[in-house]
């Protein structure tokens, strides 16, 4: 056990834990942010991305030693009101149906659009193949993202 | 989310934090009428009946539904609600939801599976929500003293045209709810809906976009412990003896117990570690050792599975389940003859959500919470098992990650149940991926033989005989020598006016591996076979493959959905270097017709350029939710068909987790165009028809751009 120092969606937090632990269970079960889920545990999936310093992880595979004093976050972060752009666009294009691997895919659709602003179908295909969707909302994913692109453009133009 | 246990007016009040009335509405079963009452709070509690109540207006106006079907993506959270705010003349903005409990007495079958949900209930629900319009007509006119003709329902209020005057709902549920319900109600033609047909925004979507969605797992009670299970990784192993020196040593590891938990006719074993939280649990599970005992059953093997059903095929007539004409004759003057054996694996359900449920077990009471489809179906299940009547067995329905068929079956929550009572504390129990994959029960692998004939450019003889494993078989005392109802799943009704002579049989397959529905049930396979087998005939008979079809299905419905499919896919204008394929199944009273369209790229391999869907499902709710579904059926099928497999080594599955049982990603995603029939046929199932048809369309593509005829499932896409 040792103690870090976790800032999480702006939030400071400290957090006594086992040095192996994955992030994503300190999110999770100790922290009490349950909007990250749990779909593989090796990486594969997607569902548990949240953002570290504003790269996208999958924070069932990073250890909480990695992750302390870094910017963690996670889709509650993104707002609690759906105004984020990426969450108006996935409204919009009524992307979820179980919604449970969604989190990640906002996260993952996220850290796309602030890296490349106008992404091609193959730089959505690229940036979003790490995460899977059972439900099959692919087609709409892709929609979504590039709406959300425009409606990003559109608050920029107007600032 | 979750509701008082009985869902009285009172109840329904305290919910919404009334102190008023309300106007509180629900279906009655008689004890001997075939007809369903509607009938008010008021006077059940008077009459003692036991309300299955689905819809309270409060004095606010508020509308709050039950929702007795579990969400699970496909869309009851919405469907439900939009049926209601049609006849209600209510905006869908003010109705509330909440999820029911488990109460096959108030609410009828609640398991949500078949594609029921909307085809089951909706003549129901049209008829509650207008019932209480007209009641609620009905107390304007004797407040305002005028005709109840001269007045009109509109969003919440009703109005009296000459004077203008309005009243909202509100203010008229406490005269409402003292009247008598109307024995009969006239409904909305089709051409006046509002609200049904049209593509209204889900309600649950803002919940799945910020995290705050309830799923299983999120689920938290005070005092709970996490638990996960070492299982035997054999289906009916047994556990022989475990020493968990290592696992108490981890700290927060609380308990170690060997458990058992029912899976049809046997039970599971394994090893629970109880922590107080998720991760010490796996940690300890990681260091306990466990030895089983696998003695008195066979260890299977996939090549064994599929050896037994092709010389069951070869060496057994099977059970006769549907048979017209003389098949053999008919074949003997067929001018071509063709014979096929079609094969398909088993497979995971993989949800998103792997399976969990949280149970807490307290003086012989057991409350329940989880990813449920059938929570009806747990009560039935656990009452004799935990020796609990099932009125004290309570089940919470949380958000499903994922459904597919899996989180119908109870093992799962009854694994929870044995160890929070075991342990005394309300317990959370996950399988992790691993367990997820590998556990079962799966989808079942089926091997078909096909023969037919063709004379005259038409069928003159088709037969199938079907090898699987039969899921009715499974459960105690089964009747072995019974027919697999699913036989013809999948397969169009009209063939068996348009064939004359056929026979179909199947050849159960009996082996200890646990099976379970998977999204669309054994029409996921039977479509596959069989809308092969249909494409083969076309081709000996000479015939294009939709002019085939469209000259035996002679029924309108099948005529109009053929001709749409030619139309909206281009299948006249196609070019060539591409490769067009269609099918078209039908189940849960749903028919669908796919085109795929396919080319090669540079490199040789086999590219999906488009898909083209055609859904006729009746009388419908949600476009949008509908197009949402076929598209995900469509993808599920594709995993199912090129990508993703389970096998079966030494009496263990192979596949552990996504790395080996590989999923669909949106790189293998295409373009996907969904149509949708209006006609004013009765309700049919939206979540699963899609997936069928989607597989034969894509092998009878590639065989029309390539002349490789794919039998045998899953293929590689880059390597045909």
């Amino acid at each position: 056990m040792a103690s870090y120092k976790l800032k999480i969606n702006k939030v400071d937090h400290t957090v006594e834990a086992d040095p192996k632990i994955p992030l994503l269970w300190v999110i999770r079960d100790m922290i009490g942010l349950t909007g990250t889920k749990y779909g593989c545990g090796i990486a594969q999936c997607g569902a548990c991305t949240v953002h570290l310093d504003g790269t996208p992880i999958r924070s069932c595979s990073v250890p909480i030693s990695v992750a302390a004093n870094k910017n963690i976050t996670t889709i509650e972060g993104l707002s609690e009101d759906n105004s984020h752009p990426i969450q108006q666009a996935w409204i919009a294009e009524q992307v979820p149906q179980c919604g449970y691997c969604q989190s990640g895919q906002i996260m993952a659709a996220t850290a796309l659009l602030k890296k490349n602003p106008n992404p091609t179908d193959k730089d959505i295909d690229s940036a979003m193949q790490g995460h899977i969707c059972r439900c099959g909302t692919y087609p709409r994913i892709r929609k979504a993202i590039k709406t959300a692109s425009h409606l990003m453009a559109q608050k920029s133009s107007t600032k | 989310m979750e509701t008082q246990k009985n869902i009285s007016r009172r109840n329904f009040m305290k919910l919404s934090g009334l102190t008023g009335t309300a106007l509180t509405l629900g279906f009655y079963f008689p004890a001997q009428a075939s007809e369903i009452g509607v009938i008010t709070a008021e006077a059940a509690e008077t009459l003692g009946i036991d309300l299955n109540a689905w819809i309270s207006i409060d004095t606010t106006g508020k509308v709050t539904i039950t929702n007795h079907r579990s969400e699970m993506g496909q869309g009851s959270w919405q469907s439900v609600p939009q049926i209601i705010a049609e006849e209600l003349e209510v905006d869908l903005n003010t109705v509330h939801i909440v999820f029911a409990q488990g109460n096959n007495a108030k609410y009828g079958s609640q398991v949500t599976g078949g594609s029921s949900t909307v085809r089951g209930t909706y003549k129901k629900l049209l008829h509650l929500s207008a019932t209480a319009r007209e009641m609620l007509l009905e107390a304007a006119a004797n407040k305002w003293k005028v005709p109840k003709e001269e007045c009109f329902a509109e969003n919440g209020h009703i109005n009296h045209k000459p004077t203008g005057k309005k009243l909202h709902y509100g203010e008229l549920v406490q005269e409402a709810s003292k009247l008598e319900p109307p024995k009969a109600v006239k409904l909305k033609l089709i051409a006046d809906y509002k609200i049904l047909r049209k593509p209204l925004p889900r309600q649950d979507t803002p919940m799945k976009t910020n995290g705050t969605a309830i799923f299983g797992l999120d689920k938290k009670l005070p005092g709970m412990l996490y638990a996960v299970v070492e299982r035997n990784p054999r289906f009916q192993g047994k556990v022989k003896s475990f020493d968990d020196t290592e696992t108490k040593k981890v700290p927060g590891v609380k308990h170690v117990i060997a458990i058992k938990m029912s899976v049809f006719a046997t039970f599971r074993e394994g090893v629970a570690v109880v922590a107080d939280n998720l991760w010490a649990a796996m940690q300890g599970r990681k260091v306990l050792k466990v030895e089983w005992d696998d003695s008195g059953f066979d260890h299977l093997s996939t090549d064994e599975l599929y050896n037994r059903m092709n010389d069951d095929l070869k060496t057994k007539e099977g059970l006769s389940f549907r048979t017209k004409g003389n098949f053999a004759s008919a074949l003997d003057k067929s001018e071509k003859k063709l014979e096929a054996v079609y094969e398909t694996p088993y497979e995971s359900h993989s949800c998103m959500e792997p399976l969990n449920c949280t149970a807490h077990y307290q003086d012989d009471k057991l409350e329940i919470w989880g990813p449920i489809q059938g929570p009806d179906w747990v009560q039935d299940f656990l009452s004799p098992l935990m020796g609990l009547p099932k009125e004290k067995i309570i089940v919470n329905m949380t958000f499903l990650g994922g459904g597919f068929g899996r989180k119908a079956f109870m093992d799962y929550p009854h694994e929870a149940a044995v160890i929070s009572k075991e342990v005394k504390a309300p317990v959370q129990v996950m399988w992790t991926r691993e367990d997820d994959t590998t556990q079962g029960p799966f989808r079942p692998g089926m091997v078909y033989q096909c023969s037919g004939g063709v004379k005259d450019g038409r069928i003159a003889a088709f037969k199938a005989k079907i090898a699987g494993q039969d899921m009715d078989h499974q459960w105690p005392g089964a009747q072995k020598d019974s027919y697999l109802n699913s036989t013809t799943e999948g397969f169009l009704e009209p063939y068996f006016d348009g064939i004359s002579h056929y026979s179909f049989s199947d050849v159960p397959l009996d082996v200890p591996i646990p099976v379970m529905w998977w999204r669309s049930v054994y029409a996921s396979t039977n479509g596959f076979a069989f809308e092969s087998f249909i494409d083969e005939l076309a081709v000996e008979a000479g015939k294009d493959p939709l002019d085939f079809r469209r000259q035996h299905l002679g029924e309108e419905r099948y005529q109009h959905l053929i001709n749409k499919l030619e139309e909206v896919s281009g299948w006249k204008s196609r070019k060539k270097n591409e490769g067009y394929g269609v099918a078209i199944t039908e189940c849960f009273s749903s028919i669908v017709g796919e085109v795929v369209k396919v080319s090669k790229t540079a490199d040789g391999k086999i590219k999906i350029d488009k898909v083209w869907a055609v859904m006729d499902c009746g009388w419908y709710v949600n476009p949008d939710i509908i197009k949402g579904q076929v598209e995900g059926s469509i993808i599920m099928a594709l995993g199912a068909a090129t990508i993703h497999a389970t096998h079966f080594m030494d009496g263990k599955a192979v596949e552990q987790n996504f790395n080996t049982y590989k999923m669909p990603r949106i790189t293998d995603s295409p373009e996907i165009e969904v149509h949708i029939v209006d006609n004013e046929e009765k309700a049919g199932g939206v979540g699963e028809p899609g997936l069928p048809p989607f597989t034969p369309a894509l092998t009878n593509a590639i065989f029309d751009l390539t002349g490789t005829r794919i039998r045998k499932l899953p293929f590689n896409l880059d390597t045909v």
